[in-house]
């Protein structure tokens, strides 16, 4: 059932290009809203998937070992889960796209069915032909439909991901090599290569050039700048979706191909992605304490998150790899639905994100529906309990504690500092206390409070959605933990070496 | 009764539902109808709780995320109804103090399901989950609705406590990971004989502790609280004195006091001179002020400073004979409940002055006696009942605490006094500054008690009467919990 998720949106995806205007956007929001009741059936469908079943698999290029081959486990369900619902509340919120919309959901379309496709492959060549898939509407998303510098952006964007798509191609390479020998056919298969035992020597390099390959998408620290730079450039369903989904599908390629494949390397190298997952915490969030422009705080305040996702990986044990997975599902709901208030519900209406200005508008008056958002998402991005940060950051903080115990002070300076610039965002773009006399000295401002069109119907069915969601999560995290727990318990790193 | 407290801490919730989409002008009406709700709850939790039993009652119990030992578990002892009826009492107050729109309804109701929360919830993960969630409605609270420097005060009010929060969640969660559950009761016993050890116990202790003293506050952590207080609107100042600045004291009873005795007792020494310093220092800082709204908060840093004062003379000192043990910890816990009634009457009085005369400057007001006869009796009563005079409810709490700390620790409990002795110059200052002297010519058109006003001093009044003449009502919610606590100490 889960696989019809990919068919359907790609359908809709290419459908929709014969399709006439008016028709665009309700077509890729019922592709889209398909794609979540899909995934929502199977993640809820008994009973848990605790291994990577096997959903499809058709031969494809045979001699070469390639198929095309789906299958899915909780982490898998748990990650499509948040693409569908992520893709709705994008569609909803690029509601009144102007131009070229048809062309604007194609791409928009075409990043969600390829996320659907890594996060549901099963054969190694099929998920990078898929990964690669979700750069290049990625670029078209930016580069026309984007705001501020967004050539800049969307080609750095895109040459980091490629970057990062070459180091994962070599690393497929020599996978396919290595495991190749004598027999060809079961090279690409993850399952099979699940089991299959790579020489140390062999993992000691090839797990450090795949899980960097992975990890620049996941926007670790050093190689985390396009990550701000991308964000801010991309119009608002496609930061939501880049910050939402592309971003976990890093993460996503880090746990199930490079720790998978390589756990030997992976326990040789933890160290140093703890310590790098840490450095992006702390770091990211005290360069967002210095941003200016809302949405360079809310792209700071991604790097910073998956950061967690990175330390929980490195844990090496059942709760902070969990963690982390339930980090990528917080953090995806979380961060789209900062971006859907930042993007559309302010910038659209103010032409501006610059906080100095924003703060001379008294927003919070002006918009409060808009506040209301805001302030859920802050809390949830600050992990308050009750919402899915906390539940996300604390499982992760306790693998942490049992495998790094150094890290846990570092990562408490960072939650502090997370909290620190997210309140200075809220305060001054919501609470600041500003007249429409004030506004009138800001020169980039054309228009005044007041003037502000009311959110609509589809801003406020979007940011609900997400909002549920989190708090649904934060407040039930058995929910998902149920799903991946299982399957992260049955992955291969924990059976050998943690 | 079993889904009673479930009911207390849901209906606030649902009330500000309610609250956030009634008219603005209906608004409080509702807030004040779930008020009388919760009102009843606790009632029938008061009048069906056995005073005689000392473990907790009305336990509810469900798994929550078992993956992580977290339980959605609640319950009340005697010094959790305790707080639960303070809360009970407060909130109505502080509504009818001030005008309220229906976003200040619905932010003070979320507060106020937090509140029970805390005081009820028995697992870890579901206490912090409550504790932090007063935070974000207290700092909107402030920042919205607050006075002239509303925004360094509620950012400084969220920073300190956000902070705090998270060093008391890490060791929470070393705890955690070394002795494998969140649950208070299991967590005490395993305190007696040590639950963590070496540099990691510290850690922990550390990180708990400064969560804990931010909260109350206490002496050096405290400087938050001047601003975050004058700041806050009238009705937040109540319940951040009245409910809030508890949750600290009832932390440090709660986990610190049994999770460490061994560090407490190193320690004792140390411990015990930071709450005689807030004690002093407090109530000379008071001393020192103008505005009537700060100087009551420096006045709630000394009251706390007592509570404080007692649970490390409790805890600290190597030789301790459990009556004095029993007396101290009868006195925090008096302490906690009358400290709680009083400061939020005298922010209630400090808010009809303010509106009054729209300042609050000790200066800013003269006479008032020939005015305001009413206004100022009923005001002297409740600054008396804070200075500890007997016959009212401030004096039982501060005796008991000073008899038994002074045969526990005598040479702090000495040093303490001198807070007395200074709280009693403060408020004669700002009576004779307020209320003699000729009448100020900005106040010649004061009115003075309203109806509505009548309404809510009289009962309030009547309580700290009955508090003072009569307090076994009180110690018997309590009393089985003190010994309890006390053989735990001793």
């Amino acid at each position: 059932m889960i696989a019809w998720t990919i068919y359907i949106t790609f359908a809709g995806a290419f459908g929709l290009l014969f399709m006439p205007r008016f028709f665009t956007r309700w077509i890729a929001l019922a592709t889209a809203l398909a794609g979540f009741v899909l995934s929502l059936l199977a993640f809820f469908e008994a009973p848990g998937a605790k291994t990577f079943a096997t959903i499809v698999r058709l031969p494809w290029v045979p001699a070469l070992g390639m198929q095309f081959h789906l299958a899915a486990d909780g982490i898998s369900l748990t990650l499509a889960l948040v693409t569908g619902l992520t893709a709705v509340s994008a569609v909803l919120f690029s509601w009144d796209v102007e131009r070229r919309p048809n062309e604007f959901f194609f791409w928009l379309l075409l990043v969600i069915g390829g996320s659907y496709g890594v996060f549901l492959s099963a054969d190694l060549f099929l998920l990078f032909v898929f990964y690669e898939l979700v750069i290049v509407p990625k670029y078209f998303l930016i580069a026309i439909w984007g705001s501020t510098n967004k050539e800049y952006g969307a080609m750095k964007l895109t040459l980091y991901s490629f970057f990062g798509g070459a180091l994962v191609f070599l690393g497929i390479v020599a996978t396919y090599v290595t495991a190749g020998k004598g027999n060809v056919v079961f090279a690409l298969d993850l399952q099979r290569l699940a089991h299959y035992q790579f020489s140390p020597d062999f993992q000691a390099w090839a797990f450090p050039v795949m899980f960097l390959g992975f990890a620049i998408l996941a926007g670790i620290w050093p190689l985390h700048t396009w990550a701000p730079t991308g964000h801010v450039a991309a119009p608002t369903a496609g930061s939501m979706l880049l910050a939402g989904i592309v971003m976990k599908l890093g993460a996503y390629g880090a746990l199930r191909v490079a720790m998978n494949l390589f756990p030997d390397g992976f326990l040789m190298w933890r160290g140093w992605i703890a310590v790098l997952g840490v450095i992006g915490i702390v770091y990211a969030a005290a360069v967002a304490l210095r941003q200016r422009d809302l949405k360079f705080v809310i792209g700071y305040s991604s790097v910073s998150h998956m950061g967690f996702v990175l330390l929980g990986l490195a844990t090496a044990n059942v709760l902070g790899v969990s963690g982390a997975v339930l980090q990528m599902f917080s953090h995806g709901v979380i961060a789209a639905l900062l971006f859907a208030v930042a993007g559309r519900m302010i910038y659209q209406r103010t032409h501006t994100r610059d906080l100095d200005a924003l703060s001379a508008m008294g927003l919070g008056h002006a918009l409060p529906f808009a506040a209301f958002c805001f302030v859920v998402a802050s809390a949830a991005s600050m992990g308050i309990p009750g919402f899915s940060g906390f539940a996300a950051e604390i499982t992760i903080l306790l693998g942490v504690w049992k495998a790094y115990p150094w890290a846990v002070l570092v990562a408490g300076t960072g939650m502090v500092l997370v909290a620190a610039f997210t309140l200075r965002a809220l305060k001054r773009t919501f609470f600041a206390d500003g007249t429409a006399a004030d506004v009138r000295n800001v020169k980039s401002v054309t228009t005044l409070p007041g003037e502000f069109d009311p959110i609509s119907v589809a801003e406020k069915l979007g940011a609900g959605l997400l909002i549920f969601a989190t708090l649904a999560v934060g407040l039930y995290p058995k929910l998902l933990l149920d799903r991946i727990i299982p399957a992260i318990e049955a992955l291969r790193v924990f059976k050998a070496g943690g | 009764m079993a889904g009673l407290i479930s009911a207390l801490i849901f209906l606030p919730l649902a009330g500000a539902l309610f609250a956030g989409v009634a008219r603005e002008k209906h608004a409080r009406g509702v807030a004040l109808g779930f008020n009388a709700l919760t009102a009843i709850g606790a009632f029938l939790l008061w009048r069906n709780f056995d005073t005689t039993a000392a473990g907790l009652q009305f336990v509810e119990r469900h798994a929550w995320i078992p993956a992580i030992g977290a339980e959605y578990l609640v319950g009340v002892d005697g010094l959790s109804l305790l707080l639960v009826l303070l809360t009970s009492l407060i909130f109505p107050f502080a509504f009818f103090a001030q005008r309220a729109g229906r976003g200040f309804c619905a932010l003070m109701l979320l507060t106020q399901a937090a509140l029970y929360g805390t005081f009820t919830a028995q697992n870890f993960l579901l206490w912090f989950l409550f504790y932090e969630m007063s935070l974000i409605p207290a700092f909107l609270l402030i920042k919205i609705w607050g006075g002239e420097n509303r925004d360094r005060a509620a950012t400084k009010f969220f920073v300190y406590t956000f902070l705090g929060s998270v060093a008391m969640l890490l060791s929470f969660l070393g705890i955690y990971f070394a002795k494998g559950t969140f649950d208070f009761a299991a967590l005490a016993g395993l305190g007696k004989t040590g639950l963590l050890t070496g540099k990691v116990a510290w850690l922990a202790f550390g990180g708990i502790f400064l969560g804990l003293a931010v909260k109350v506050p206490l002496f050096p952590f405290h400087t938050w609280l001047p601003d975050a207080y004058e700041n806050a609107p009238i009705g937040v100042s109540m319940v951040l004195t009245g409910v809030l600045s508890k949750m600290g004291v009832y932390g440090f009873v709660r986990l610190l006091l049994p999770l460490f005795p061994h560090e407490i007792q190193v320690l004792g020494p140390w411990l015990l001179a930071l709450a005689v310093c807030s004690i002093v220092f407090a109530s000379l800082a008071a001393w020192a002020q103008t505005d009537l709204k700060r100087m009551i908060g420096y006045l709630s840093i000394n009251h706390l400073g007592y509570c404080m004062l007692g649970l490390f003379a409790v805890t600290a000192p190597a030789s301790r004979p459990l009556p004095e043990i029993q007396a101290a910890l009868s006195g925090v816990f008096m302490q906690i409940f009358n400290h709680g009634i009083t400061a939020a009457a005298l922010f209630y009085y400090a808010g009809l002055l303010e509106q009054r005369r729209g300042l609050r400057g000790l200066n800013d007001f003269g006479g008032l006696m020939q005015r305001t006869p009413l206004l100022c009796g009923w005001m002297i009563v409740a600054m008396f009942s804070s200075l500890g005079l007997p016959g009212l409810n401030g004096f039982i709490g501060e005796f008991l605490i000073f008899k038994g700390s002074f045969a526990l620790a005598p040479w702090p409990t000495t040093v303490a006094t001198l807070g007395l002795l200074v709280t009693a110059i403060v408020f004669l200052r700002a009576m004779q500054s307020l209320f003699s002297g000729p009448l100020a010519a900005s106040c010649k058109t004061f009115p003075d008690l309203q109806r509505s006003e009548k309404w809510v001093v009289v009962p309030v009044t009547l309580l700290m009467f009955a508090l003072g003449i009569a307090p076994q009502f009180a110690f018997r919610i309590f009393n089985a919990t003190v010994m309890q606590m006390a053989r735990l100490f001793a």
